[in-house]
This record gives C-alpha cells, structure tokens and sequence, in this order.
C-alpha cells in the first residue's frame, strides 16, 4: 500500500523533467536546437535518457514497479473484500451504548420484526439473533475502490499493450495523389517492439480535393477539410477527413495532421528535353505557409538542383525579405536560387528531400516564378505549372486503446462509488423489554444520525 | 455584428469587475465594523480591555456583499455567454476566455459552497482574487474574438474543458480554505485568536472542509483528464503523448491521489495535509500558468 503510494509519487515527480526537457517523441526539432546549443550537457542529459524520458529505463523501472505494486496490493483486497460480501455482518456487540446514534427505548412484541422489515427495504445486509439484528450497508465503496485501483491496472495494460502492438506513420499526399498503404508509401513508420508480423491492413486513399479556410483577421485556420475516395476490401466510397473526425479502418486509424503546398513545377534542359515535371512538396515554416523545399533535377546534365521558398502570399519587407503575408494562395510566388554540380543521389547517404547541400555545387543564378510563368537560365528552364496543396496523413494502429477507454471509464465509475459511497453499520437489540439502538459509519461518513433516527421511526412503528 | 457582441462582453466583465469591488469592499467593511470595543473595562480581565464581536451590527453589509457576489456572477456570466456568441462557440479558444470563465467558476464554487457552508469569512479573499484574475486577464490577455482553430472544433471542448474549470475552480477553493487553516493554526499556536479572526470556523472545520471539497471534485478532475484523452485521440491520433499540459495534469492527478490517501489511509490530518493539497493546488496553478504562457506543446491556445 505504502509502498504503491510513494511509487505513484515517484511517477509524478519522474513526470516533471520530461515537461521542462524538450522530448524526442513531442518536439524532435527543439532537441537538436537543445544539443546544438548545448553540447556537453547535452551529452549528459542524453546518458541519463532525460531528451527520452517516458521511455527512459528509469521511468519504466518506476511504472513496472508501481504496476506490481498495485497487483500485489488490490488482489489480495478484492479476495478478503468478495469474502466480506458473501459472509454475515459481525454479531452485535455487547455494549451498545458506546457506539455512535445510541437510543433506547420501551419495546413491543413486533419491535424485532419492523426493525428486519425496514432494513430489508434499505436493502441493509443481515444477521439475525434471537434477540439482535446487526446490519450493514454500503459495500459499493469498497467495491468502487477496489474496481478503480484495477481499472488503473487496465489502463497500464492497455497502454503496454498499444507501445508494444502498435504501428504508426505519416505521409505526405498531394491533393489528386493515391496514398496505398504499404510500408514505402510512409515518409516515416515504426512499428512496436513486438508486432510481429508487420502487415498493415490493405486499403487505399486518394485525395480529390483539399481546402483549408482561414479568419481574413487574425490568418489563424478556421477549418481544414480533405475529400477522399477509398478503396477498401474491394469496396470504393466517398469520405471526408477533418481534424477531429479520423478515418477508421480497424484498429486503425488515419488523421488528418498537417498541410503545405506542392509547387508544380517542369524543369527543362538547354535543348528544351522535359527533365523533371511534377509537383514537389515544400515544408511550412510559419502560420503563413512560408515554405522552404528543394527541387532536384539528377536526369539534367548537368545535375542541376534549386534551393527554393515558396510563398501563397507573396509580400516583401526590408529586414526580412521576402514573406508571406497570408496563408491561402492569393499571390503565390516560388522564389530560388539555381546551382549545378553533383547533387550526390547516388551516394547512399540518406538526404533531406527537403534540403539541397549546396557545398560541391557551383551557384547558377537567382529567380523566381508566379503560376504559368517561365524562368530560362544559361542550362535551361523551370516552369510553374500551378500549385496543389498536400496534407500529412497520419497512421496509427493501436490494439490496446479499448484497454485503456475501459479502464477510464470504470477508474471514473469507482471512484465515485467509493468517494461518495458510505459505509455504515446499524444494531439493534431488544432485552427486558427495551430497544437498543446504534450504529457505526467507517471513515466519519455523514448522515448516519438521520438515518439512525429514521430506523427508530420505523422500529417505533411510527410511520 | 460579431464586434458588437464581443463588446457587450466586455461591458459586463468591466460591470462585474466594479460590483466584484463593492462586494471587496462590503466584506472587510462588514468584519471591520463588527468589532466593538467594550463600554467599559472588564472587572475580570483585569484592566485588559476585550473586544467583541458584534456581527449584527454589520448584518446588514453582510447581506450587500453576497448580494453583491452574486450580481457579480450574474454579469460575468452575461459577459462569458455575449463572448461564446460574439465568436459562435463555447468561450475557451484563448487564455483571456480561460481565465473569466475561471473566475466565473471560481465563484460560482464559493457560492454553491455558501449555502451549505458558512463561509462568509471567505468572501474577502474570493471576491479579491477574483478581481485580480479578472484584472490580469482583461489588461494582460486580452485578445479580440475569433474563430476556433480547427482542433478544438468538437464536443469534447465543451465536455473537457467545462470539467477541467469546475474542477479547477473548486480546487482552488480548498486551497484557500487550507491556506486559511495554515494561517489560523500559526495564530492559535501563538496564543488566542485576534477578534477579526473569530468568526472563521475551528480549524477542525476548516481540515474538514477542504477535504470535503477535494474528495467532491476529484473524480471530476480524473473525468476531465479522461476526456481530455479521447479528445485527443481524435483529434491528435494519440490519447496520450506527455505533452506539458498532459505530464502535468497527470502530475496534478498525481498530486490529489496521493492526498486522498493521506488522509483516508495514512490518517493525515491538519497542517501536514493542508500543506499537501496546498501542493497539489500549485501544480494545477504552475499547469495553467506556466504551461499555457511559456511552455510548448500542443495545448498553446492562450493566443499570447
């Protein structure tokens, strides 16, 4: 008891770094501006898992700990407590006149037996004597008590189970595009440690159409709606994706999480060949869809890659340069600067589709394009098709959150009974012709005078 | 339209901020009053002259200043329901709607508490900190009414966040009450109460009381968590990701389960207890201020 107790603490106080250190799972950009920052004492922060709290050994340690604890401490309870349930209430005891509500009075020959009536429509829990009743109410608290310590034991579990189980990922999907899914459809995807056999279940989705509102006052989004076709077991329909409404397909889930814009662009090389045409996906930098992407052209010869932002709302200032100043695409602008060189694809390191490191190549020019228009350099040409918005879906497979809403639920349910249940006990004995009368509420429980007087009441027959 | 609505608000929270002061000022008029100094010296006091009480000279002030809370209630709730139409949805879209909806709460707390209890002693620190929370939020967190992003475009905002600022509210209210026990029990420890202090219950009351309300609006508090995290699996894909708001809601959590069972397991009583819900309190506070001010995370909807 005392032992779960100080390990719930533990948790609590184990919680408190995690809110104050930038995390990996939460914010991954902030921990490498933390470590960039600070290198040493990012390398200690790193030994002792704090950019990794909730999944650090130590916490874990502490949660195990705590769900053994718990184990150890509400099994044994819900044994003694199903036995209490089933036995008789304790016999009366002999001095009454100690305990709490202590009345007595002149009895008559039916005392005994209204005294039995009125605590069976209480539904009081009984134990007869020849010359005494001791009764008792109120086991729903201990009850509500030992249901919600179980249900916090499910929600551990339901929560295990979905980190293990799990599966979640995210993709970037142009409007118009198809999203199948398959592992290489993911711009990134994890699976749980022990979900072993990594199939996800076989549907497909392609965006038709994408529009995202925003307040003309304040740029804040008003709504974000994506309409989608389908295609699931065979079977093909219409759907509409918002923020708070996901798809569901299972245990799985698909979210709508974020959208950007697609510049659509063609890129052409000095005799006029197509080299690269399609729309190319730039990343937000603020709540004005600024965006920054690269676009790389390996097919040109030579490679020629171009270091791009692209504004909806095109809007210069004299610090800053050029801004957006709206999100939605009321002046869309795609800015860039052109370089050639080897644009070092075929390395094998892994690049940032996002990024062009710009350190081995020569620089070309600087331009910029508005929709339909061209922009010719010495190695040849981009074009600005138009632009298509993308939205990031979010995947998410998790078998144990029904787990952890059930838990939630009966935790509620129990606590409940078990803050505002009362538990109280009532005797009653009749000797040489007197009534006596008391009762006991366990943890001080209010209102067992009223109810000891509305006993006597009913034992005097009065009503 | 929309402005005209949101400036109807604003005249009922200023409104309710001047009835908020006459009901401040009705309250520390009605004990100061109360106090009577004695015609003549007590023969059995020695020389020593003992002051009394005498609230029914004062009854009548009494009375202005609840009727004054509860006119200050009702036009902090005309101004929280002219802002909720002035921008078409429930009136927690920023910190500045937070904040007088919490004050509303706050109030409204004592107010339900007062016809049980009395807790009219009280009135003075509820009606000035209520004043302040709606002083910092009307200068310091203002923002002009806007539409919902997105995210909190459900149910759930009206269910999560109702429960989290009753909770909120009433949690703050045993805080005050254990502030008051901690306070009172440096006094007695000293020696006898000052005559101002006589009318605030025993200490056994005010141990009792602030448990009461704990116990009361705790399993309200672990619903609002609840809830909060099937909102959040709708709407982030996640039901939990320790995001700030989230650790330190659970470390409030936390917090008041370790307190309940101080006292109804440990047997916990008096000034240990009341420094422990005092604890649990802050953390709720540091949640609502730290983590919507300065923290990062997906709960950043105070606009600031």
């Amino acid at each position: 008891m005392r032992t779960a107790l100080i390990l719930l603490m533990l948790m609590g106080l184990a919680a408190i770094p995690g809110s104050l250190i930038p995390q990996r799972i939460t914010n991954p950009m902030a921990v490498r501006d933390f470590i960039s920052a600070n290198p040493q004492l990012s390398e200690w922060y790193d030994r002792l898992s704090l950019f990794d709290v909730y999944g650090s050994p130590w916490f874990s340690a502490i949660y195990i700990l705590l769900f053994i604890s718990l184990i150890g401490c509400v099994l044994p309870r819900s044994l003694e407590h199903f036995r209490a349930m089933k036995a008789a209430p304790p016999a009366t005891p002999t001095n009454l006149s100690r305990l709490e509500g202590y009345q007595n009075f002149d009895s008559d020959k039916d005392s005994l037996s209204r005294a039995q009536t009125w605590l069976k429509k209480n539904r009081f829990r009984i134990r007869e004597d020849s010359t005494s009743i001791s009764a008792e109410k109120g086991y729903l608290r201990e009850t509500g008590n030992l249901l919600f310590h179980l249900s916090l034991i499910l929600i551990l579990i339901g929560v295990s189970f979905g980190s293990l189980f799990g599966m979640k990922g995210e993709a970037i999907v142009n409007v118009g595009e198809r999203f199948i899914n398959v592992p290489t459809s993911y711009d990134n995807l994890s699976f749980g440690k022990l979900s072993g056999d990594k199939s996800l279940s076989p549907f497909e989705i392609k965006v038709d159409k994408f529009v995202a509102q925003y307040d003309p006052q304040t740029n804040a989004p008003k709504d974000y709606t994506a309409w989608v076709t389908v295609t699931d077991q065979g079977k093909t329909s219409k759907r509409i994706i918002k923020v708070n409404k996901p798809l569901t397909f299972g245990n799985t889930r698909v979210y709508l999480q974020a959208n950007g814009y697609s510049p659509v662009v063609t890129v052409r090389d000095s005799q006029g060949n197509v080299a690269l045409q399609g729309p190319i996906p730039f990343l937000p930098q603020d709540g004005n869809l600024r965006s920054i992407g690269a676009i790389k052209v390996p097919d040109a010869d030579p490679q020629i890659g171009f270091v791009a932002s692209f504004m909806p709302t095109n809007s210069r200032t004299s610090n800053q340069g050029a801004i957006s100043i709206f999100p939605e695409l009321l002046d869309p602008k795609l800015l860039f600067s052109i370089w050639k060189g080897n644009l070092g694809l075929d390395t094998g390191i892994p690049q940032s589709v996002y990024r062009l490191d710009t350190t081995k190549l020569t620089k070309v020019g600087l331009g910029s394009v508005k929709p339909g228009e061209t922009f010719t350099y010495p190695e040849g040409s981009i074009t600005l098709e138009t632009v298509v918005p993308w939205i990031n879906l979010q995947i998410v497979e998790d078998p144990g959150k029904k787990f952890a809403l059930v838990g939630g639920i009966v935790a509620v349910l129990g606590l409940l009974s078990s803050l505002y249940g009362r538990r109280r006990r009532i005797w009653i004995r009749v000797t040489n012709g007197r009534v006596e009368i008391a009762g006991l509420a366990k943890n001080g429980a209010p209102g067992l005078d009223e109810e000891i007087q509305k006993f006597v009441s009913a034992v005097k027959g009065e009503n | 339209m929309q402005t005209t609505w949101a400036y109807t608000s604003n005249y009922f929270v200023y409104s309710a901020m001047a009835v908020f002061t006459i009901a401040f000022i009705a309250h520390a008029f009605e004990t100061a009053f109360a106090v009577r100094a004695p015609e003549s010296a007590d023969s059995t006091q020695g020389s020593l002259l003992v002051k009394t009480l005498d609230f029914k000279r004062t009854e009548k002030t009494a009375r202005i200043a609840t009727a004054m809370m509860i006119l200050g209630f009702l036009l902090l709730f005309a101004g929280v329901i002219c802002r909720g139409i002035s921008a078409h949805h429930v009136p927690w879209g920023n910190m500045y709607e937070f904040s007088i909806t919490g004050a509303l709460a706050f109030t409204g707390a004592y107010l339900v508490a007062l016809r049980k209890y009395d807790l009219r002693w009280l009135g003075v620190f509820v009606s000035f900190s209520v004043l302040l929370t709606l002083g910092t939020a009307i200068t310091l967190l203002y923002r002009n009414s806007a539409p919902l992003v997105p995210a909190l475009k459900s149910t759930w905002l009206v269910i999560h966040v109702t429960s989290a600022i009753i909770s909120g509210g009433v949690f703050l209210l045993a805080n005050v009450v254990a502030a008051a026990y901690l306070y009172l029990e440096r006094v007695e420890s000293r020696g006898t109460r000052p005559i101002w202090l006589q009318r605030v219950p025993s200490l056994e009351v005010l141990d009792q009381l602030s448990y009461r309300l704990v116990a009361f609006v705790f399993p309200l508090w672990t619903f609002a968590v609840i809830a909060g995290a099937i909102w959040a699996e709708s709407a982030w894909g996640r039901y939990w990701g320790w995001d700030p708001k989230e650790t330190w809601a659970f470390i409030t959590w936390v917090a008041y389960a370790a307190y309940l069972h101080a006292r109804v397991t440990v047997g916990w009583r008096g000034r240990r207890a009341a420094w422990l819900c005092i604890f649990a309190g802050s953390t709720f506070l540091f949640n609502y201020v730290y983590v919507n001010v300065w923290g990062t995370g997906k709960h950043t909807y105070s606009g600031l």
